[in-house]
């Protein structure tokens, strides 16, 4: 599987057809699914059809986009027109929407072909992806291990050669973390950027789309086609990305490394590695500091608590009276009837979060978590705007470990909510912030997480190809 | 009448839908949906599929702040959406976006006043809301085999007034909404007329009981009579007990209230923060903007009725209290009659006769011109007043061209006619006459029967002074 500028450089080129990679991508899904589960739907016919149909407007001398010819994974999270969407939860078991959300429009509109859905932790929530209703995803350097999530589908298809590009989204991290745990790109864009019509929504004030990509510049262009205003989603913002150039990266740029992330729990292999890219860096020129963040150790609470509250409220909508499945046992009275449903239609992690949300949105409780998470919130994005004062990036590690074992952690919630603790800032304050892999050590990848002031993700993607290609 | 002595708060939460807008409040799905199939008038965003989003309806919020200044309302420097958080099967999505004025949120206005006969009935809060679909069952709640849901409602544009518990009597309340309504329409964003445009729940407590909501009533009159009954079991209950806090259902088939849940506390909503629509800050040249195309209120109309046109307060006061009963007034003083009668006609008989057949004004199919004609033929002495009126009555529904005041209507005035009828009178009842002869008292009776005999068309005056010449020549 070529790159995706390669791919559209040939199918524009009439090198190859859109076809012709449609059906490689679809043979090597074949090849390694058995053994990584990446995805939940492989969208064959559909996609074969979309190549077709791009492949009449090529030989009419159409204008194609950007994408053309490329095949894309989509999370499970993303509404897909025609195409079964699930969130990796048996609730939505046979849901197919009635619309596509703004992205997958977008990607149409570069000549992109939706290949298949990609497995997901239900609803987004998890960093592993064994909380998915559909069963785990393996990590395709070591299949004994998770390859991190929420978005572990969408990373581990990339990684594993099915497809050059996916969609993920992340909300506390699901993004990052499996780019960092697969050896891959993954972007996730500041809050507003992209469209959010169409994700599901997991924590809807936290969440964005965002690309994974083999490398830095398929990641730019595939994050090129995503921004942009979208009157459907009042939380996005007017700010389409012109043309990004992943070249020309300052190395006189000052880069802040909070000591807080490197917290307790951080593996030394990965302290190490992530210093041995800093220092690089410094030695080309860039001032590399290490500044504290003392707000930094209530990011991960709060987090939970935003997040947790916010999907309580966003999953009630499950309740089985309109898509989705539901439990045929006859209950007419109300409350029985949705009950049932959420009873046998949720898993445990899901049910786990939707319950801890209500408490602390509940009276006599509103104001000792949410609202006091809230300011703890404005005060951790006043503090990291301040560093944005004085310096152009902010860096440290996008997880604290390497990928752990399948089933290591699944029955310790606490253990996995930690693994989050470096990336969730960045949701909470809205900034772009990348992982660009730095370990090419086959069973232990690690990322370097970069953060950069609002709407900059130009400056993550120079920063990311630099560290790519030099350091 | 209620008494006083039970010292009997009401407060209402009327939910008036803005019927003026064109398209619902979150997406682009026609405001009017009445007129449509069941679960057609829907889209993503109104029946809240997974990963839809609301975009807020522009206009929706400038009539929504319309209202709020026609009943005097301070307006809010921010415009907030919060979460109410409940499951119903009308709530497509499990939660309903609406205002909140605690918890860091704000109502879209506050501290409103509506004035009833000079009383000020204070609001506390105006906020804007999404409405939920419609369930229907047969038969009743409790008794249906299923419920039917019909989405075309939701996501209407609602605008919630709340007042303080200031109305003393059911009558009181009902005379809000009639006043909220007429409000509401004179500027022009809320049809009243169409069923369940304007809905209302109302809340009562008497001397040392619990607050009583009652939910499900269906019309301005009903809340009257749901709120009386309410009041009457709660003096009935108090005598003997405490009434505590609960919600009750109106049953209008049997004129009852029927618990439906006891409140032991306030419900858990758990509101917070709707992320999905940004907080928008009001300029106040956009309010100024709003108050500029601000129609004439009623209280103003009121004053003009009073002060220009020379109408009583009182029958003013009623003609404005009802947006369409003041037009009609009005359209008939373009054909020159007199103003006192003219709105004495319509506040005594025109409405009395609305009340009585439990109809809308906007059904007198009557027009202005002819109404006025009839009037002028009065004033003129064509016809009687009674006569006049009798023939109001009975084209009030009828088609325009009914009202044809034909000759045999006139009033019968020539002493020549009035002593042909008299004496064709007297000889059919020779008794009565005897008897008047004897006894002047009796005379009335005859009058009767020569008013009966010319459908009241004979002039009385002149009818009276016949009878006495012709009792006095037998005497």
């Amino acid at each position: 599987m070529e790159t995706a500028r390669k791919i559209v450089e040939m199918v524009k080129s009439h090198q190859c057809s859109a076809e012709d990679q449609v059906n490689l991508a679809l043979q090597r899904i074949k090849e390694v699914e058995p053994e990584i589960h990446a995805f939940i739907k492989v969208a064959e016919d559909q996609a074969i059809q979309s190549a077709r149909e791009i492949d009449a407007r090529i030989t009419r001398g159409e204008k194609m986009g950007s994408l053309c010819g490329v095949p894309i994974a989509v999370k499970d999270v993303i509404s897909t027109a025609n195409i079964e969407t699930t969130c990796g939860s048996k609730i939505l078991k046979g849901y197919i929407p009635p619309f596509d959300a703004t992205v997958i429009e977008r990607l149409k509109q570069e000549g992109a072909i939706i290949i298949g859905k990609t497995n997901t932790d239900e609803f987004a929530m998890g960093n592993s992806t064994e909380f998915s209703s559909f069963g785990p995803t393996k990590n395709p350097r070591d299949k004994t291990r998770v390859p991190g999530g929420s978005s572990g589908g969408s990373a581990a298809a990339v990684a594993s050669l099915e497809v050059p590009l996916a969609l993920g989204t992340d909300t506390g991290g699901s993004i990052r973390c499996p780019a960092a745990f697969c050896g891959i790109v993954g972007l996730k864009p500041t809050y507003g950027r992209v469209s959010r019509y169409g994700l599901i929504s997991y924590a809807n004030s936290l969440e964005q789309i965002g690309p994974l990509a083999r490398n830095v510049d398929d990641c730019a262009i595939l994050m090129k086609c995503l921004a942009g205003w979208d009157p459907r989603d009042s939380t996005s913002y007017e700010s389409p990305m012109k043309k990004v150039s992943t070249k020309g990266f300052s190395i006189k740029s000052k880069i802040a490394v909070p000591k807080q992330f490197f917290g307790e729990g951080t593996e030394d292999l990965v302290k190490k590695e992530v210093w041995r890219i800093l220092d690089r860096l410094s030695e080309f020129g860039c001032i590399v500091e290490e500044i504290s963040l003392n707000n930094l150790e209530y990011a991960l609470p709060t987090y939970y608590i935003t997040a947790m509250a916010e999907a309580s409220s966003n999953l009630a909508k499950f309740d089985g009276l309109k898509y989705g499945s539901n439990v045929k046992t006859g209950y007419r009275e109300w409350n029985t009837y949705f009950t049932r449903n959420r009873e046998s239609g949720f898993g445990g992690e899901v049910k786990r979060r939707i319950i801890i949300g209500t408490f602390t949105l509940s009276a006599g409780y509103f104001g000792a978590y949410y609202l006091k998470a809230q300011k703890i919130r404005t005060m951790i994005t006043k503090e990291i705007e301040n560093v944005f004062k004085k310096y152009d990036l902010i860096a440290g590690p996008t997880m604290p470990t390497t990928p752990f074992l399948i089933g290591e952690k699944i029955n310790d919630p606490l253990q996995m909510y930690m693994n989050d603790v470096d990336t969730v800032s960045a949701n909470l304050t809205g900034h772009p912030a990348i992982s660009i892999p730095i370990n090419s050590k086959v069973n232990a990848p690690i990322g370097i997480q970069l953060l950069a002031p609002f709407f900059r993700e130009e400056e993550l993607l120079k920063a990311g190809k630099l560290i790519e290609e030099k350091v | 009448m209620m008494k006083n002595d039970l010292q009997i708060k009401i407060g209402l939460e009327v939910h008036c839908q803005l019927t003026s807008l064109r398209t619902k409040l979150f997406c682009s799905c026609p405001s009017n949906y009445r007129n449509s199939e069941p679960n057609t008038n829907i889209c993503p965003i109104c029946t809240g599929l997974p990963g839809s989003l609301p975009s807020i309806n522009e206009q929706a919020i400038k009539d929504g702040i319309k209202a709020a200044l026609a009943v005097k309302a301070n307006i809010a420097d921010i415009l907030k959406f919060y979460r109410k958080n409940y499951f119903y099967p009308d709530l497509p999505k499990n939660f309903q976006i609406s205002q909140y004025d605690k918890a860091g949120g704000v109502t879209l206005a506050s501290k409103g006043v509506v004035e009833i006969k000079g009383r000020r009935i204070h609001l506390s809060r105006i906020q804007i809301e999404e409405d939920p679909a419609k369930i229907s069952y047969e038969g009743t709640i409790s008794s249906s085999p299923y419920s039917l849901i019909d989405y075309n409602r939701a996501g209407i544009t609602l605008v919630e007034i709340i007042t303080e518990p200031e109305l003393k009597t059911p009558r009181q309340a009902r005379l809000f909404l009639q006043k909220l309504r007429s409000i509401l329409e004179h500027i022009g964003v809320c049809d009243g007329g169409l069923e369940g445009a304007i809905r209302c729940d109302a809340n009562i407590s008497i001397k040392g009981g619990k607050r009583v909501e009652i939910k499900n009533i269906g019309s301005f009159k009903e809340v009257e009579r749901a709120l009386s009954f309410e009041a009457t079991r709660q003096k009935t209950i108090n005598n003997r007990n405490i009434v505590g806090m609960e919600t009750r259902h109106w049953d209008d088939v049997r004129r009852v209230t029927v618990s439906m849940r006891v409140k032991e506390e306030e419900q858990d909503y758990r509101y917070f923060p709707e992320a999905d629509l940004v907080p928008f800050r009001f300029e106040k040249k956009f309010i100024n903007s709003i108050k500029k195309t601000m129609s004439e209120l009623p209280d103003a109309r009121r004053e003009r009725f009073v002060k220009e046109i020379g109408v009583s307060p009182s029958n003013a006061e009623v003609l404005t209290s009802d947006k369409a009963l003041a037009d009609f007034f009005e359209k008939c003083l373009e054909y020159q009659v007199n103003p006192k009668r003219t709105s004495n006609w319509i506040v005594s008989d025109v409405l009395g006769f609305l009340n009585r057949e439990d109809i809308e004004v906007k059904q007198i199919r009557v027009t202005p011109k002819e109404f006025a004609k009839l009037i002028r033929s009065v004033e003129a002495g064509k016809i009687s007043e009674q006569t006049g009126k009798k023939l109001l009555l009975k084209t009030l529904t009828t088609k325009d061209d009914a009202l044809q005041i034909k000759e045999t209507m006139f009033r019968i005035s020539d002493p020549d006619e009035v002593n042909k009828i008299v004496e064709k009178v007297f000889n059919e009842n020779k008794k009565a006459v005897e008897d008047a002869v004897g006894n002047k008292n009796t005379i009335n009776y005859l009058m009767g029967l020569i008013m009966k005999a010319t459908s009241s068309r004979a002039d009385p005056k002149i009818t009276r002074k016949v009878i006495d010449a012709k009792l006095s020549t037998l005497r």
